[in-house]
């Protein structure tokens, strides 16, 4: 799944990382707990998170994770969109809720990593 | 090559610089991805755990040619039980550093699932050194 059909599809906005929606993500993982986010192994990984830290962008970097959707209408800081930037990363905000995100995102075709 | 980083307790604005910095280098050094991640969510788990828990820290990184050795020193309470916390899901961890994204009790089992050897010790009340060994060559990723 294209990330511009991840915006699409959950009409989220694009906070940082314009030029890369034409990004594959072929999985994605749903936490709000970074340990777990650094278990993961996958590559392509869309990560969905409600953490709005510098630490969402620390851990993405670590666990090789270019590509995050804040969910329940929270908001990047400017310091998590200045690193991303510096990374590549694209940040994208949504207004639904966890499950609704994952649920809409499942239906669509996008995998889980397990 | 010889690398120091020096970690205050509780900034969590700046926990992860000392690794992401690492990554860069190990990336600059063309060291396979599979192997850099390995290295780099152990070290970062175990600077979280610094940042988390310590008043202040030291890490000292020994990058050899087969092998990197990264040795993680703090001022601390130290750990009484290190086989309790090894456990998933046994944390001491305030509220604040679970705000964080972390203080699950997945951190030192993470380290071990990333490292080639790790080794832990501690005095309460002084503080705990956590030894973490990774093969450069080494081809048994960790899934």
């Amino acid at each position: 799944m294209k990330l511009s059909e991840v915006v699409e599809f959950l009409n989220a906005k694009v906070v940082c990382g314009h030029d890369n929606l034409s990004r594959e993500v072929y999985r994605a993982f749903a936490s709000d707990l970074m340990s777990d986010v650094l278990t993961i192994n996958t590559q392509n990984l869309l990560l969905l998170t409600g953490l709005t830290n510098i630490q969402t962008i620390r851990t993405s970097e670590m666990a090789d994770v270019l590509n995050i959707v804040i969910v329940r209408n929270k908001k990047a800081t400017s310091e998590m969109i200045e690193i991303a930037k510096e990374m590549g990363m694209v940040i994208l905000e949504c207004d639904y809720s966890m499950y609704k995100t994952c649920g809409i995102l499942f239906s669509k075709g996008l995998n889980p990593v397990y | 090559m010889h690398f120091e980083y020096f970690i205050n307790g509780g900034d969590f604005s700046k926990a992860g610089q000392a690794s992401s910095h690492f990554k860069k280098v190990l990336q600059q050094l063309n060291v396979a991805p599979q192997i850099i991640k390995r290295i780099v969510v152990a070290l970062y788990e175990a600077e979280v755990n610094i940042v988390a828990h310590a008043f202040e820290g030291k890490i000292i990184i020994e990058l050899q040619p087969d092998s990197v050795v990264m040795m993680l020193t703090d001022k601390g309470p130290g750990i009484p039980d290190i086989e309790k916390a090894m456990e998933i899901g046994y944390s001491t961890a305030s509220p604040k550093v679970r705000e964080m994204g972390f203080g699950a009790g997945m951190g030192l089992s993470n380290i071990k699932n990333n490292a080639d050897h790790l080794e832990i010790s501690s005095t309460v009340g002084t503080g705990t050194t956590v030894t973490i060994k990774v093969n450069l060559k080494s081809d048994q990723l960790t899934d």
